[in-house]
């Protein structure tokens, strides 16, 4: 047995559930994680990332000396160094010294549109807000965005043009009060795989129904009452002709509608083309249990709504989420426990990225950047003079790639993400990162976006920084160090800090202030101005998180939003039509692809290819229902290609019940076959969000030896 | 409703849905569990928990049995620490208790002798290392049933292991003794957690107590090849 020689509790770095973890520590090296039992987020019950998905921090291929590259990078022919003898290691003074002499060098010569900066939903508040107000503060730009464009764009902005608001409007402890539940476009078991547990609980213990409204037999599946397996890209005539069922059966709660909503005459006489029969025809799902799962949704005391990505990667991401907001204000279903409109955020801290301001139309707390209040507010916290920083809406993710090129963005500096693994249509987004004048990268691992940098800044962990994340359910919890970093690793905050002092004193500007002593000093800042965080200390989160809006010292925070009313005021129905996917089936892609995640995994895999979790799932699949493999001869385990019209990758075939016919599936979690080769960059004209979960793709068997060796990629980088 | 009844002497008032061992700890009175968990359903398997309830003819496991008024309850009379000695005596005979540090304090604290019985087969097995994240001792396993409950209802709901066998050959397996990827584990480790006896380990701590290093570890990992 190991004696601990500490436990420290903290946050689970994975998804957005925020798991409680205790780390137990033994000569500086986490040996066991466990979680208290009386955890108000998870009840002692971990997934096996959260449990055993600790030890990338120790992996050799860590990065943990600041490098610059040896050959100097040109805009154009910008290139990936894997190869860490491409690299030359160097001190921290160098580093910063570089960096801050070419991105002022940049900015004086192409101004404030040539900077872009990726914020992480991975790294703190403290991390992220810091990141933002760099850029902001110094370089005047709002080119600020974090991969929120690529999960929930689409939900974000529906929520906030139909409520005022940008969360999840109850939390997912509240599953057990539901009497009905909808889980739409939500692989819940494996991407929030505690609030799955919740939902089991439920319908197992509790006597809820749940209704699941999905492409594929996920393992929820089992637990429901009804499943309606829609076609991907379908979701607004099924969840139309839902209310109008609801409509037309007189099941609406009037009460609410005349209270609470404005919009519901234009709304219903958008309705009378979405008929039950019309949504079959196009979704697959039957008519008659179109009508059955409005009723039992509308008739419910309590019901809520649970999505994913599903509903939000899709060029009409936002019109899929309104439709859900629609079926919510038509029922009353919001504003009182057990209820409610809940977008499963994805990472652990996409909900705090966001609320800190990683985001290009707004500041930290939602504050629009094209308003000149909220700009004299953060004018006067960062001590920059009247009119100093910028209206303009900046460039959201995909955009900043985009606008890659000259007289666009120049120079980018990314914290933790990895958009050559998360972006749509990859083959372009290479050519995009090729166009950079200057990149940095900071980050923990040499993986395929930092491969093309010019500086790697050796950034830390969760398991070795201070700080808090804010959970899917708005609940701000902290964040503890287990050990110090390791090697010359830096703690985020402090490798910005560091930074912009040297960019201030560079540009001799006055100083936006960066001289924190510690993380808690950076919160207080933020809330100070953002009222939603403003009575959030760490004594009063150092047990249990304090769900925002915490708007005072002693307000015991919100679990439940819209109570009495909508930030917006009155919640608005949206009037919709259908738009197809962009790309359908074909007789030369005659396949949907649809792309997620699994249980073992972690989005581009940075954490889990380099932990114990790649050894439980060591290589891509495509995953094909039997009938369509049957046709083109493939067996389970078989090679095969998949190829759309923006690029191919060769996998391995799982034959499954669990896609449907005329699907397929595959994570997006390994570089050696990227599904991001082969989606559609095609974009949701308000969100902006790209249609990661429909586009056609054709299937074919390949020989064995065409397969990639995916040691090809472990081998890469350090030792 | 609430019911009054005498706990060592002791008058106590209580919720009438609560049971004896809840009722104790309320009132700072100690009686020791196994199988017991928070988190799992009590089902009175272990019965280091008894208590002796006057009028009742067998000792009463404290973990189910609910308080009623008119109650007498002894939770320390020498039927009772006879009972508790006799079964830590047991479980000392036939297994691997090493890891399991609280109930070595009980047989401490209960004067419990691991020599009583001396012929007494031990319930040995190999070591059961099939999966990336937890290897599995049952040379260790006392049959708490923890692990069982929460991997069905009382967590998971992923049914993956069960009782196997009858009387002593009984043990936690899996559905045709398959190895754990080939069952429903999702290796959540939930099991893990709630093993009172180190049993159930998280393989990087087994591997570091071997003396293998966090470096050597992590070439395991990566270097698939030199595994199946």
């Amino acid at each position: 047995m190991i004696k601990p020689d500490r436990i420290v509790t903290t946050t689970c770095p994975y998804c957005g559930v925020g798991c409680n973890l205790q780390l137990h520590v033994k000569d500086e090296h986490i040996f066991k994680v466990t979680s208290p039992f009386d955890s108000p987020v998870n009840h002692g019950n971990l997934c096996v990332k959260g449990r055993f998905g600790y030890d990338y921090v120790y992996h050799p291929k860590r990065v943990t000396t600041p490098m610059i590259r040896k050959t100097l990078q040109k805009a154009g022919e910008r290139t990936q160094a894997f190869d860490l003898s491409e690299w030359r290691e160097t001190t921290w003074d160098e580093t910063l010294n570089y960096v801050a002499d070419r991105l002022v060098e940049i900015y004086k010569r192409d101004g404030s549109d040539a900077m872009a900066v990726y914020a992480c939903a991975k790294a703190t508040n403290e991390d992220n807000y810091l990141l933002q107000k760099m850029y902001r503060a110094i370089f005047r730009t709002n080119n600020v965005d974090h991969c929120t464009r690529l999960c929930h764009a689409g939900s974000v902005v529906a929520l906030q043009q139909a409520t005022g608001s940008s969360a999840m409007s109850n939390t997912a402890s509240q599953v057990i009060q539901n009497d009905v539940f909808i889980v739409t476009g939500s692989n819940t078991s494996e991407n929030h795989p505690i609030i799955a547990l919740q939902m089991k609980e439920a319908v197992r213990q509790h006597g809820a129904k749940m209704i699941i409204i999905d492409p594929r037999r996920i393992e929820l599946v089992e637990f429901a009452e009804m499943w309606l397996p829609l076609k991907p890209g379908t979701n607004v005539p099924v969840f139309s002709a839902m209310a109008h069922v609801i409509v037309k059966e007189d099941l609406v709660n009037s009460e609410f509608i005349q209270n609470r909503t404005e919009g519901f005459n234009d709304f219903i006489e958008s309705l009378d083309k979405f008929t039950p029969e019309y949504a079959e025809e196009i979704s697959g799902v039957p008519a008659e249990d179109i009508r059955k799962a409005a009723r039992m949704y509308a008739t419910a005391n309590k019901a809520a709504i649970y999505w994913g990505m599903g509903i939000s990667q899709l060029s009409h991401g936002t019109a899929s989420a309104l439709a859900l907001i629609n079926l919510a204000f038509l029922t009353g279903h919001i504003g009182r426990e057990g209820t409610g409109l809940n977008p499963l955020r994805g990472q652990n801290n996409v909900q705090g990225a966001s609320d800190m301001g990683c985001m290009p139309f707004h500041y930290p707390g939602y504050m629009r950047v094209d308003n000149p209040d909220n700009r004299a507010k953060w004018e006067k916290a960062w001590n920059i003079k009247a009119g100093g920083l910028s209206l303009k809406l900046g460039l959201t993710t995909t955009e900043i790639l985009s606008h890659a090129h000259e007289g666009g963005v120049r120079a980018l500096y990314i914290m933790g993400e990895n958009p050559m693994m998360s972006e749509p249509n990859l083959n372009e987004t290479r050519k995009h990162m090729q166009q950079l004048e200057f990149l940095v990268a900071q980050d923990i691992f040499m993986n395929e976006s930092g491969a093309f940098a010019d500086v790697f800044l050796p950034a830390t962990p969760f398991a070795e920084k201070d700080g808090t994340f804010s959970n899917t359910d708005r609940r701000v919890q902290r964040v503890r160090a287990a050990h110090a970093p390791r090697g010359q690793a830096r703690v985020d905050w402090q490798i910005i800090c560091d930074l912009a002092q040297r960019l201030e004193s560079k540009l001799e500007v006055d100083s936006a202030y960066w001289k924190y002593s510690n993380p808690e000093e950076i919160l207080r800042e933020m809330g100070n101005v953002n009222s939603d965080y403003a009575g959030i200390t760490y004594e009063r989160i150092d047990k249990v998180g304090l769900i925002y809006p915490v708007p005072d010292m002693t307000h015991p925070g919100t679990p439940t939003l819209f109570k009495e009313s909508f930030p917006r005021g009155r919640g608005k129905f949206h009037p919709l039509d259908y738009i197809p996917a962009k790309e359908a089936p074909s007789d030369e892609y005659p396949f949907i692809l649809t792309t997620g995640r699994v249980l073992e995994h972690w989005h581009g895999g940075s954490m889990t290819r380099n932990s114990v979790l790649n050894e439980a799932y060591p290589e891509a699949r495509v995953e094909m229902n039997p009938a369509d493999a049957e046709i083109h001869g493939i067996r389970n385990g078989d090679p095969v290609k998949v190829k759309s019209r923006r690029g191919e990758v060769i996998l391995r075939a799982t034959v499954t019940e669990k896609t449907s016919v005329g699907v397929v599936f595959i994570p997006f979690h390994f570089a050696e076959a990227a599904a991001n080769l082969l989606t559609n960059d095609v974009l949701d004209p308000q969100a902006k969000i790209p249609e990661f979960k429909a586009c056609a793709v054709q299937v074919f068997p390949v020989r064995k030896k065409n397969l990639p060796n995916p040691d090809a990629i472990l081998q890469r980088g350090r030792y | 409703m609430t019911v009054t009844f005498l706990m060592d002497g002791k008058e106590v008032i209580a919720d009438e849905n609560k049971t004896l061992l809840e009722i104790a700890r309320e009132n700072g009175i100690d009686i020791p569990t196994i199988c017991f968990h928070e988190v799992t359903t009590a089902n009175a398997l272990c019965r280091i928990c008894v208590v002796e309830v006057e009028g009742q003819r067998v000792l009463q496991p404290a973990c189910i049995v609910k308080g009623a008024s008119n109650m007498k309850v002894q939770t320390r009379s020498e039927k009772v620490v006879r009972a508790r000695r006799t079964i830590l005596e047991m479980l000392a005979s036939t297994m691997d208790l090493s890891e399991a540090s609280e109930i070595q304090m009980m047989m401490y604290e209960y004067g419990a002798s691991s020599s009583r019985f001396p012929d007494a087969e031990r319930r040995e097995s190999e070591i059961k290392d099939d999966n990336p994240m937890y290897v599995r001792d049952y040379s260790k396993c006392l049959l708490c049933w923890r692990c069982v409950q929460v991997c069905a209802e009382d967590a998971q709901y992923t049914f993956a292991i069960n009782f196997d066998g009858r009387g002593f050959e009984t043990q936690i397996g899996t559905f045709f003794d398959r190895t754990i990827p080939e069952t429903s584990c999702v290796l959540c480790g939930q099991c893990v957690a709630v093993c009172p006896t180190g049993a159930l380990k998280p393989k990087r701590e087994f591997l570091l107590e071997k003396g293998i290093s966090p470096q050597e570890i992590s070439v395991l990992n990566t270097g698939r090849k030199k595994r199946k």
